[in-house]
């Protein structure tokens, strides 16, 4: 590499390849291009250095297309650019520039050496193709500080006698204008006067994109050049200048109501008579956004759409029309439902686009009318579509979350919606395991009405081997595992729920799945070993009409005591009366199990048995999690072993009071009922006085010793709401203890602590949705139940007239706010609409001398329509501006206009007559502002802000 | 701004011209036009010729081998942009005659003059071929 440290010998010069050369070579090794691409740039370094501008500018060159073809940095070589910058041949100074907008970086340094090179090629008298470069250059690359130098020379260039070069210093203003706002204020009124029908098209076309973009970040400066944009839409023949000025208007239509009024039929006249497809979808833009109040106006758009929807053989147009009609909307929901079949049948379009565009569409249009036959349509829908899984899951998905959007809104139907969610999750395709999972389980929180026919439909999936050997649908299985668990009270079978949680094929299951398998097995066996010793109850009691009890206090007792809880705690179990007239319980509890027969003796000790070999092989499981519960369970059935009266008779049984003292602490353990918990509620917990909650911590160990503990994690989701109240026997004991442990840990580190009871309560409270209601809605609950369990399961037909059950939604945190923060407007947008405000609404009071010339009937030949007059200024072009805005404009500007107005005044030999005649035209418009403003200080005290807009428009 | 970028990229998916609008670093133009150029040039002729992509909407359009595809903002005018890649390719057609791939390598410049002469910093601002033409016509002239 010692070469490329020494300039290019002469050798290098002759022998130097061409562009051509290595483009040749790249094609003829394209295995080998990257380094054919390392050599090439080892030469350009070295020939880039030559003093001799050939070889230098084919090196540039070479490095050119390098860099935009093949992403090869070239922004060291940015210097070299910008020496051949001032060359006078044009080619090199072409190239020169193509390198210098392709190098350069926003913020680079280099480009302050070009300032003095653009404001040099940028003067008035150079020629054309070398303006247009330059001004090329400067629309691409220009920094605040570039746009701020050459403001003055775009100003200028803006009133330039060559059409193209105004309509290209057009497009390098809205550069400089967005870099540098503060040039706004000189140079805006210029970009304004080319909007003038009299002007070139192209100038035109290239003012209107520029006010195009400008306008995007906040049209409401733009309120003013409202007529000038109605001018092009009725007069312009140009589509290109039409769409623009149709996307100004969908901007600015919903800031003044009178504009609506005013460009609806031009739009319609356009809509009917254009073959411009481009112009007709713009105009259905314009219509779908900012006129749907138009009744004919959107029903000509809609009858459009229709046109594009029935194109076959353009999906462009298809997904165009689609695209259309999301536009407007559930306001006119008509529409959609008119192309109804259209939409469906879209569904199965060749073009995933066009998919996804219908089925949008058709989500758009979900109300509660109709959600339970669309969302049913789509997912038996989504069943059919084998060859296409991705569409399949994205239609799930659109379901899952229409339906599930802000807490149930859409579903009035639970046990509907839970049948629907099983259905999903047949889905041989569905991907959405775990929203699926998710909501299962928030439904099950959160609508109690709805857990019977849940459980049910869960059972149903957990049944299904086949089910198992989806790993997709594994989330949904340790949903359904848990709803099983946790309201087993409401199966008909818990028996066979059992059976279907321990089935072989589980062990397809991966460990944290089968982790809430296990703790489902325990909650069913638990519930079912309870609910057998309660049926042993109610026989006792009936059959204590006839027998005496022989003195058994202890098991009175605790009788009692079991009652007494369960009436407490009021959980789904339903309240047993203390009398004890089990009959009246409500809820489905005890009839469903007393539809299947009560628990049998042998039917207990089968569950145990089943359980013990189907748990045995895990409790050496290597997943702690697993290990750890199998191990659990079986404790918990050694221990019922123990007590040999299990496996002698029933009557035995009832009497030890030992295996009632153990159910009752069984049911204990999951008899609270859970329920969901906002997700700010740990910001709601007050700070205690002198809890520090940045404090450093790295000290903890030595303040606490030993003695550091990790208390409970704050991540679970689901909690219990009441705290048990049960302590008897040993159990009390033991716990007592470590009460009393805890406690004492409690008073040495009160700092740690949250302060006690109070803000538990607080925390742990969530209110239902209908806060004062919510006595009387559980009564209707459980009226419901009985309803319910009087009802067979599947009567669709009657559910309508059946009130929406209960949802419990918290008051805050809950719901996640999905609403997208408002764009915020930056900085510089503020800036550059600010000051496109001042220069329109600020800067009147000028040029008032030549209003009071005007005469009105100068004024009716500005109007829009009498083109004739403003078709015969054609050729008296731009001179005129200064007239007008070179009193306005800055001191700088002045200079530069009157520069320009010499320079131009070859070309603007126009007479006077036409002179005058335009510039009265210039101060009429003033003078319609004016009057305008006159008004206005009349209204000012009605309506306060008004935008001002010409009273042309009324 | 309208027109985000114009790329030409052939069948095998190589970028053939490049313009931007406005700056990306070289990472993300080789990262966006690797994503742009899978997604489009995946798609079938029965599928319609728009694809939305981050915060752009890529509208393409197939002449022979290669692929003319168009960045633009999200509520730009999609048929209008069609027209403007048609008009393009007329345009290159006019110049070079039957244009195809290999003219557009050996005379990359050019095109990207003649892009430049149709739109600045993402305007349109010239839609007469005629035009678009002139000043490349009188650089061939004088070289």
């Amino acid at each position: 590499m010692a070469g490329s440290s020494s300039s290019p010998g002469l050798v290098d010069t002759l022998l130097q390849r061409s562009l051509d050369d290595l483009i040749k070579a790249l094609r003829s090794h394209p295995a080998g291009e990257p380094s054919i691409i390392s050599r090439a740039l080892e030469e350009i370094r070295r020939e880039i250095r030559s003093t001799d501008p050939d070889t230098k500018s084919v090196a540039l060159q070479k490095l050119t297309y390098l860099s935009s073809l093949h992403s090869i940095d070239m922004s060291w070589a940015s210097f070299h650019a910008v020496e051949l910058l001032p060359s006078t041949s044009l080619s090199l100074k072409r190239l020169a520039y193509l390198a210098a907008s392709l190098s350069f970086h926003p913020s680079s340094d280099l480009l302050l050496l070009t300032t003095n090179q653009l404001r040099k090629d940028l003067s008035p008298s150079s020629p054309s193709p070398i303006l247009s470069l330059a001004l090329e250059f400067l629309s691409v690359a220009a920094s605040p500080d570039l746009a701020r130098d050459l403001t003055p020379e775009i100003h200028s260039l803006l009133s330039s006698p060559k059409p193209p070069i105004r309509a290209k210093a057009a497009a390098a203003a809205l550069r400089v204008f967005t870099r540098c706002p503060d040039s706004v204020r000189i140079a805006f009124k210029r970009l304004v006067d080319n909007l003038d029908p009299s002007s070139d098209p192209r100038v035109i076309s290239s003012a209107v994109g520029v006010f195009c973009e400008l306008s995007a970040s906040d049209p409401k400066p733009f309120l003013p050049l409202a007529p000038e944009f109605y001018r092009l839409l009725v007069n312009s023949k140009n589509n290109w200048v039409l769409i623009k000025v149709l996307k100004l208007f969908a901007r600015l239509a919903p800031l003044e109501p009178r504009l609506a009024n005013r460009i609806v039929d031009p739009i319609c006249e356009h809509l009917r008579r254009s073959n411009a497809k481009s112009l007709v979808l713009e105009c259905i833009h314009t219509v779908a956004v900012s006129l749907a109040d138009y009744d004919h106006a959107v029903r000509l758009a809609v009858d459009k759409m229709r046109e594009f929807l029935s194109c076959d053989d353009d999906p462009n147009l298809r997904y165009l029309g689609l695209h259309a009609l999301s536009m407007l909307g559930p306001r006119h929901s008509w529409a959609v439902e008119e192309n109804k079949q259209v939409i469906i049948k879209s569904l199965n379009d060749p073009d995933p686009n066009i998919r996804r565009e219908a089925l949008h569409l058709i989500m758009g249009m979900l109300f509660d009318s109709n959600v339970v036959e669309i969302s049913m349509l789509l997912v038996s829908f989504a069943s059919k579509l084998t060859p296409n899984p991705e569409f399949c899951n994205e239609i799930l998905g659109a379901v899952l979350l229409a339906c599930g959007r802000n807490v149930y809104e859409l579903v009035m139907d639970f046990d509907w919606y839970v049948t629907l969610l099983g259905e999903m999750a047949r889905n041989p395709h569905c991907a959405k395991g775990e929203e699926i999972e998710r909501q299962l389980v928030d439904i099950g929180l959160r609508v109690k009405d709805a857990r019977s026919e849940l459980v049910r439909v869960v059972r149903d999936l957990l049944i299904d081997p086949a089910l198992l050997g989806n790993p997709s649908i594994h989330r949904i299985l340790s949903a359904s595992a848990w709803v099983s668990g946790e309201y087993v009270e409401f199966s008909r079978n818990p028996l066979e729920v059992l059976e279907a949680l321990l089935q072989p094929r589980t062990n397809l299951l991966p460990t944290s799945v089968r982790a809430v398998y296990m703790q489902a097995v325990f909650k069913v066996l638990t519930f079912c070993f309870c609910s057998y010793l309660e049926s042993l109850d109610d026989g006792q009691i009936l059959s204590s009409l006839g027998n005496t009890i022989s003195g058994d206090g202890c098991q009175e007792e605790s009788d009692a005591a079991t009652v007494r809880f369960v009436t407490n705690d009021n959980t789904m179990v339903g309240s047993v009366d203390d009398d004890g007239a089990t009959d009246c319980m409500p809820g489905s509890l005890m009839g469903s199990v007393k539809l299947n027969g009560p628990f049998t003796h042998e039917s207990i000790l089968y569950m145990l048995n089943l359980i013990e070999t189907s748990l045995a092989p895990l409790s050496e499981c290597g997943e702690v999690e697993v290990q750890d519960r199998s191990r659990g369970i079986l404790c918990l059935i050694h221990m019922l072993r123990e007590f040999q009266v299990l496996n002698c008779n029933e009557e035995a049984l009832r009497k030890d009071c030992r295996v009632i003292e153990i159910a009752n602490l069984m049911t204990g353990v999951f008899s609270q009922e859970l329920g969901p918990i906002s997700a700010s509620a740990q910001k709601r917990v007050s700070v205690p006085d002198g809890l520090i909650l940045k404090d450093n911590l790295a000290d903890l160990t030595a303040v606490l010793g030993e003695e550091v503990e990790v208390s409970g994690s704050v991540t679970t989701s689901f909690f219990h709401r009441n705290h048990h109240h049960v302590e008897t026997g040993d159990e009390s004991k033991t716990s007592t203890e470590s009460t009393s442990l805890l406690s004492e840990h409690r008073k040495r580190h009160e700092l740690y602590y949250l302060p006690a009871e109070k803000d538990e309560i607080q925390s742990n409270d969530y209110p239902p949705a209908n806060d004062p209601q919510l006595p009387v809605s559980q009564g209707g609950a459980s009226e419901d139940l009985v309803e319910f369990t009087d009802q067979p399961f599947l009567s669709r037909q009657t559910k309508p007239t059946k009130p929406r059950p209960v949802v419990v939604k918290l008051d805050d945190g809950d719901v996640q706010h999905n609403s997208a923060p408002r764009p915020t407007v930056d900085l510089k947008d503020d800036l550059l609409s600010g000051a496109v405000r001042d220069v329109l609404f600020g800067n009147e009071d000028k040029p008032k001398q030549s209003q009071m010339r005007s005469s009105k009937s100068q004024r009716r030949k500005k109007d829009p329509l009498t083109s004739v007059e403003s078709a015969s200024h054609l050729k008296e072009s731009v001179n005129f501006v200064h007239v007008e805005h070179g009193s306005s404009s800055s001191k700088s500007s002045r200079r530069h206009s009157h520069s320009t107005e010499k320079q131009s005044s070859p070309g603007g030999s126009m007479d006077k007559e036409e002179r005058s005649h335009k510039n009265s035209m210039n101060s009429h418009h003033h003078h319609r502002k004016n009057k305008h403003r006159q008004r206005e200080d009349v209204l000012s005290n009605l309506v306060p802000h008004t935008p001002v807009i010409q009273d042309f428009l009324l | 701004m309208g027109i985000r970028f114009v790329l030409l990229v052939n069948k095998q998916g190589q970028t053939r011209l490049a313009q931007y609008y406005e700056y990306l670093t070289l990472d993300e133009r080789r990262a966006l036009e690797g994503e742009i150029v899978r997604k489009c040039l995946a798609r079938t002729e029965h599928q319609c010729s728009f694809v939305e992509h981050r915060n752009y909407k890529v509208v393409y359009r197939r002449y022979a081998s290669l692929f003319f595809l168009v960045g633009v903002d999200n509520d730009e005018n999609e048929l209008a942009i069609l027209e403007f890649i048609h008009l393009l390719v007329e345009t290159m057609d006019r110049h070079f005659g039957n244009v195809c791939e290999l003219d557009i390598m050996f005379h990359l410049e050019k095109a990207h003059f003649m892009l430049e002469e149709m739109v600045m910093n993402g305007c349109i601002v010239e839609t007469n071929k005629q035009n678009i033409l002139a000043p490349i016509q009188l650089m061939d002239k004088a070289s």
